[in-house]
């Protein structure tokens, strides 16, 4: 294959995933919307005016940039999973295997589709967060960088996830019991200078932790860890999942006989 | 030169089931070939190695001269399959799925909708293009199959029983559109339950068993190795009991029918000069089974004979 077919099959692949999260927008975008304005009114609005300021700002403003970070989190890891399965489970993920289509290129168009969903939401949750709090972007390029990235590194943790799958249990389990925890203890709703010494060093070993924090410090201009060591832990994460995803799927892992 | 070429091809399951134990197999470019054999022989087996949705344990598999292990994806952009199971996204539409399909063998999109719609014709189902998979009905979706395997052009085409559960008139226009689609030079190895079809379509056999090549021949030579032939023969009157026609089994299926076992080394002009000569008259005559049926079951009747013979 010339690199522009090459470039052909990814754009139809994302054409399709694309197409897929838009034409299901009752599943994909209305959900999380409902869930994240919920978690506006009662946590920010409800509990947090008790609460008073985290970290010098507003408790409402402070875990903005948290419940945005979740949303895309879960979508993009959601979005992956469950259509990468769901092409195992029904086959047709046969008609990407037996044609020369690159497994890089696999790889991509699943993770833009998971990438477009969670950006798509977490876009929308910004704009719910208007109306509820001021919503500040100190630094633009941080904010935009930490967001994609974090939103790439989750849907390639869907992909392995549906790669080693085997029956639909296999997909929420992760989410429920590895996922789930480490969101909520990855500084969304609290500054980790709040927990005992020992609970924050044990909270430096969630990734969650620096990807809410990056994009924390890109929105407000604070954060509980050093920019520097979330930017390396991000990559670091991309790169390596994607690698994993390379090498699974040309081994054929969960997907040939 | 070979459209596809296996040499020693093996396949041990993880759960210890050996379902290829060294077939070699060539195919020349052009043929139409009927690979074929009990179920459980290793045909869909050998057809995912083939396409790479399966990892083979041993030997070599080489499309248009291009090495699986080597040149993957060269294989596989000379291929085309319809696997024996659906495996459509059935909430897609009809020229998404055939369009997607060109797409993933880097096919420009305008270029993919133009060639998508000349399949979809061809196998008429362009009047169904925005319909969803899942509103269509089993035959369509075989056919759907069929189109999206074909949107690439490739230059070998796997059907893996593409006709299971299609009614006769589809099935009838589907060996119709094969036919003429192989005439244009596209090599078709097809497997089917369905030995007519098989002795109808392919210039060249092989036969699978237990994960080994048995027969591999021209068509036409393995039709000529058949011993007997059965044929029914309805009578104008009714007969009270079954003749007795010297060389010939015979066997009275009901009054107006007999079944005669014509051995190779007889014709038919004995057989009817003998019935003429008892008062019988025919008014027609049909094979029981295909001549290929035939030779498929005495194959396996005579296998399952000698492993019995060999057990006692």
């Amino acid at each position: 294959m010339s690199l522009e077919q090459q470039l052909i099959s990814l754009l139809t692949l994302v054409r399709k995933e694309v197409g897929r999260v838009i034409r299901i927008w009752l599943q994909t975008i209305v959900p999380p919307i409902i869930t994240m304005s919920l978690y506006f009114v009662i946590f920010g609005n409800l509990i947090g005016q008790r609460i008073g300021e985290m970290g010098g700002f507003e408790y409402m403003q402070y875990i903005a940039p948290g419940l945005i970070m979740m949303s895309v989190i879960t979508n993009s890891y959601g979005n992956v999973v469950s259509s990468f399965f769901g092409a195992k489970f029904q086959r047709h993920l046969e008609e990407m295997l037996v044609s020369p289509m690159p497994t890089y290129a696999i790889i991509l168009g699943h993770v833009a589709g998971g990438m477009v969903r969670g950006l798509m939401v977490g876009a929308v949750v910004t704009l719910i967060a208007l109306f509820f709090t001021e919503v500040k972007i100190a630094n633009v390029f941080i904010t935009l960088s930490v967001v994609v990235l974090t939103s790439a590194v989750f849907s390639l943790g869907g992909l392995v996830n549906a790669i080693f799958a085997k029956k639909f249990d296999d997909i929420s389990i992760i989410p429920a019991f590895v996922l789930a925890p480490l969101i909520y203890l990855g500084g969304i709703f609290y500054s980790i200078s709040l927990l005992p010494p020992i609970a924050q060093k044990i909270s430096l070993l969630n990734p969650i932790l620096y990807m809410v924090n990056a994009f924390r410090y890109g929105m407000l201009g604070v954060s509980d860890i050093d920019i520097t060591h979330a930017y390396i832990i991000i990559l670091t994460f991309a790169v390596g999942l994607f690698g994993v995803c390379m090498i699974l799927i040309k081994k054929g892992v969960g997907i040939r006989e | 030169m070979h459209a596809l070429s296996v040499r020693n091809l093996v396949k041990v399951y993880r759960n210890g089931v050996q379902a290829l134990r060294g077939i070699s197999l060539d195919v020349t470019e052009g043929d139409f070939f009927a690979l074929l054999g009990p179920n459980g022989a290793g045909k869909t087996t050998a057809i995912g190695i083939i396409t790479s949705l399966v990892n083979k344990t041993a030997g070599e598999v080489r499309v248009f001269g291009h090495s699986i292990d080597n040149d993957l994806n060269a294989a596989k952009a000379c291929l085309g399959v319809v696997p024996q199971e659906l495996n459509l996204n059935t909430f897609d539409r009809v020229l998404n799925i055939v369009v997607n399909q060109a797409g993933f063998y880097g096919i420009p999109l305008r270029q993919g909708r133009k060639r998508a719609q000349e399949v979809l014709e061809q196998l008429q189902l362009w009047d169904r293009r925005n319909e969803v998979a899942r509103d269509l009905s089993g035959g369509m979706r075989r056919r759907l199959m069929i189109a999206r395997a074909l949107v690439s052009s490739p230059r070998l085409l796997i059907l893996d029983e593409p006709t299971a559960g299609v009614d006769i008139e589809i099935r009838r226009s589907m060996w119709r559109f094969l036919k003429e689609i192989n005439a244009n030079g596209t090599t078709i190895i097809l497997t089917t339950h369905y030995l007519e079809e098989a002795e109808k379509l392919c210039r060249h056999v092989a036969i699978i068993d237990e994960g080994r090549v048995i027969q591999h021949h021209p068509m036409a030579d393995f039709l000529r190795t058949l011993q007997q032939e059965t044929i029914l023969l309805n009578t104008r009157d009714p007969l009270p009991e079954v003749p007795t026609l010297n060389g010939f089994k015979v066997t009275r299926n009901n009054p107006h029918e007999l079944e005669v076992e014509v051995p190779r080394e007889r014709d038919l002009n004995e057989l009817f000069s003998s019935l003429t000569a008892v008062g019988i008259h025919v008014t027609s005559v049909r094979n029981e089974t295909s001549r290929l049926e035939e030779l498929f079951f005495n194959l396996l009747e005579n296998k399952g004979s000698s492993t019995r013979d060999n057990q006692v």
